[in-house]
């Protein structure tokens, strides 16, 4: 308990850190959730995928070094943008293309929940597994594009340009999609799918292409966190996709599945649960922890702590 | 429609059969030779595949190049060395230690290669008297089960853990010790013996296998203003470790036990983050065995150097092969001739002792040091 209190800031900010990185991936259960009632969890390898994308972006296409490197403020900003559009796309394309494949045959045939539940099982494995055959079974670490530098000082806490970097983008991208989905003609398309499907087709709205927009929105988002796991972790491997996917679901739940803001809730919670937990009885007990405060809050509010809201009707 | 789906289905089935059974088959040259039985096989079990594969790996390499020589020697008489590839998983072992022991052509495992994995089959290896040779569990306990089957060809974390605990204490002068460990069988023994020698003035943490994350105990790390870090664990958390330690500007001296003495350990944290960590390991540096091992391990190997527990593993082939050339072709005369077997190997007089350890005075551990991205042999810990 000492420790908390003495190291509480610096927990604070890697935990944020940590959770936004869950946050931007439990958008994309969440939103497949929202308008399906469906669990996407192929949604870790799409978040795979990206990692990937980022790093051959980066190590063939620019052909950069793994490890450290001296480079410029104002080239490590461009890479890491690079990196970030090339893993937003391979997540992107990789996750309409498992709606294409596991799902729509499905729904087509008007099949029962469950089997959907197999195909995404499956789905997942034979990602991974291909990509564990492409690029062998060991990790494979990033260029260090960022050099952490201490920008300012929260209570004891150094928070360092990455921690900045993360937690920043992380936001901005979740602010753009909330909006994206409240705002725009495509995003009303999306919730009006969510809450009521027949009715929304009855009105025009093209149900097939929402769905596929879904998939594509949760896949950009995952190709975030792909960049931004990679600057913060600097390795990845065929199976990065499946503790996170685990935490980015339960970050869903715990918000309030099938709501936006409440995957960044969820998230930012998550990461701050795990570190303080960490810090009181120990690392082991981390995940334990994570999982009590998970069921704790569903005893009381079932829903999740913002509730179920994409489908919602709103005045 | 449908006829189609099921069309494609049935050529998928028949490929993946194809695939599995291409990996299940291994070079099998039997020969028939004048009274001799022939169609002998030594059994590597580890994991050739997974996470940790790459430890695994080295050692079948080892293995496989002294079965060359031996049958290149006995080419009317070959032993094969059949693949038992266990993903260095506790929950898998067991099934493929059956699979092992129901195949009579099997006279002697090299391996488990890993301690959690030993622990999951001792049982059964022990009941149905297939002697194990392994050239890379160090967990003190495994020799204390009564299995008469088990051996190892290398010291155990208990004289690992005093020597890596001596090190800390000794060459870095370190006074607060910071001690993690990663709740396997492995990291948590061979962290508790290293706390015994050097202490855990600064603190201690466990983690758990497969985290990437680790600023809980960075911060943890970072205000006990510890001197040295101990890690027992493997080498993918180890480098993630470290490489947060250092993003954090923790400057303690970072020491690790032979799990981590894989490039594996610099891929992950970096060449810059990793430089000066310190792995201690019961193990010879491969460039400084006796004979001509190092030079015939890259020349089988297209050039690639022998890594860790690739000469012990060399080792404990030569030991079996020595029980074949001895005409002992069943398991029971194995496991005598294991038993008795004192001749001196490439890394150490191999000898061992009623538990299956190698005999005290003959274990060699060495500490390493990681220097511009390799990891490099540094001395000799003398206890």
């Amino acid at each position: 308990m000492d420790f908390l209190i003495h190291n509480f800031w610096e927990l604070t900010v890697t935990g944020l850190t940590l959770g936004s990185i869950y946050a931007l991936i439990a958008l994309g259960y969440t939103l497949v959730y929202g308008v399906l009632r469906l669990i996407n969890f192929a949604h870790s390898e799409v978040f795979m995928v990206g990692t990937f994308a980022a790093l051959l972006t980066l190590t063939q296409v620019f052909g950069l070094p793994s490890g450290s490197l001296s480079i410029s403020t104002i080239s490590a900003i461009g890479y890491i943008i690079a990196a970030g559009v090339a893993a937003m796309i391979a997540s992107g394309a990789t996750a309409m293309a498992l709606e294409r494949v596991a799902y729509r045959p499905l729904r087509r045939r008007g099949a029962p929940t469950l089997v959907f539940l197999i195909s995404a099982i499956g789905a997942s494995l034979a990602l991974s597994e291909l990509f564990a055959v492409w690029r062998g079974r060991n990790q494979e670490s990033f260029p260090d594009l960022v050099n952490p530098v201490t920008l300012f000082n929260l209570g004891d806490a150094e928070v360092t340009n990455e921690q900045v970097l993360i937690i920043v983008s992380a936001v901005v991208m979740m602010v753009a999609l909330d909006q994206f989905i409240r705002r725009s003609r495509l995003g009303r398309g999306v919730r009006a799918v969510a809450q009521d499907p027949d009715t929304a087709a009855l009105m025009g709205v093209n149900k097939d292409r929402v769905i596929a927009l879904t998939f594509l929105l949760g896949g950009l988002m995952a190709g975030v966190a792909a960049v931004l796991y990679g600057l913060r972790i600097g390795t990845t491997v065929y199976n990065v996709g499946f503790i996170l996917g685990v935490k980015a679901f339960t970050a869903a739940v715990l918000g309030g599945i099938g709501n936006l803001r409440g995957a960044l809730v969820g998230g930012l919670l998550l990461g701050l649960v795990e570190n303080y937990g960490s810090a009181i009885i120990g690392t082991q007990w981390k995940d334990v922890v994570a999982y009590v405060a998970l069921i704790v809050i569903l005893m009381f509010r079932p829903t999740g702590i913002l509730g179920e809201s994409l489908g919602r009707a709103r005045v | 429609m449908r006829r189609g789906y099921l069309r494609g289905f049935a050529v998928i089935a028949g490929a993946a059969t194809l695939i599995l059974s291409a990996c299940g088959g291994e070079e099998k040259t039997t020969t028939g030779g004048g009274g001799k039985k022939c169609d002998l096989a030594l059994g590597f079990f580890g994991a050739l595949t997974g996470d940790a594969a790459n430890l695994g790996i080295n050692i079948k390499n080892g293995a496989k190049l002294k079965i060359d020589q031996y049958n290149q020697a006995h080419p009317d008489c070959k032993v094969t060395l059949k693949l038992f590839d266990s993903e260095g998983s506790p929950d898998k072992a067991p099934a493929l230690a059956t699979q092992a022991i129901n195949d009579q052509s099997v006279i002697g495992i090299i391996g488990p290669a890993f301690s959690g994995e030993s622990n999951a089959t001792g049982d059964a290896f022990n009941e149905a008297g297939l002697t194990t040779i392994s050239a890379s569990a160090t967990n003190p306990t495994l020799t204390q089960q009564g299995w008469k089957t088990f051996h190892r060809v290398l010291g155990n974390d208990a004289s690992q853990g005093p020597a890596a605990g001596k090190y800390i204490k000794d060459t870095l002068k370190a006074t607060k010790v910071f001690v993690i460990d990663d709740a396997s069988d492995y990291g948590k023994g061979l962290a508790d013996e290293v706390t015994k020698v050097a202490g855990n003035a600064a603190g201690k943490d466990t983690v758990q296998q497969k985290q990437t994350d680790f600023s809980a105990t960075v911060a943890k790390v970072k205000s006990s203003g510890a001197d040295a870090v101990f890690y027992g664990g493997y080498y993918q958390e180890a480098g993630l470790l470290v490489k947060q330690l250092r993003e954090a500007a923790v400057k303690a001296t970072f020491v690790a036990g032979d799990g981590v003495k894989d490039q594996g350990f610099i891929t992950a944290a970096g060449a810059k983050a990793a430089e000066g960590a310190i792995v201690t390991c019961p193990c010879n540096p491969p460039e400084k065995v006796s004979g001509t091992f190092f030079e015939d391990y890259k020349k089988a190997n297209n050039g690639a150097e022998p890594a860790t527990y690739g000469a012990e593993a060399y080792d404990a082939a030569t030991i079996f092969l020595a029980g074949i050339d001895a005409g002992k072709t069943s398991r029971s005369d194995m496991l005598d001739f294991v038993n008795s077997y004192d001749a001196p190997g490439i890394t150490k007089q191999l000898k061992f002792d009623s538990t299956g350890e190698i005999e005290k005075a003959n274990v060699v551990v060495w500490s390493y040091i990681v220097k511009s991205g390799k990891i490099v042999a540094d001395q000799e810990i003398k206890q």
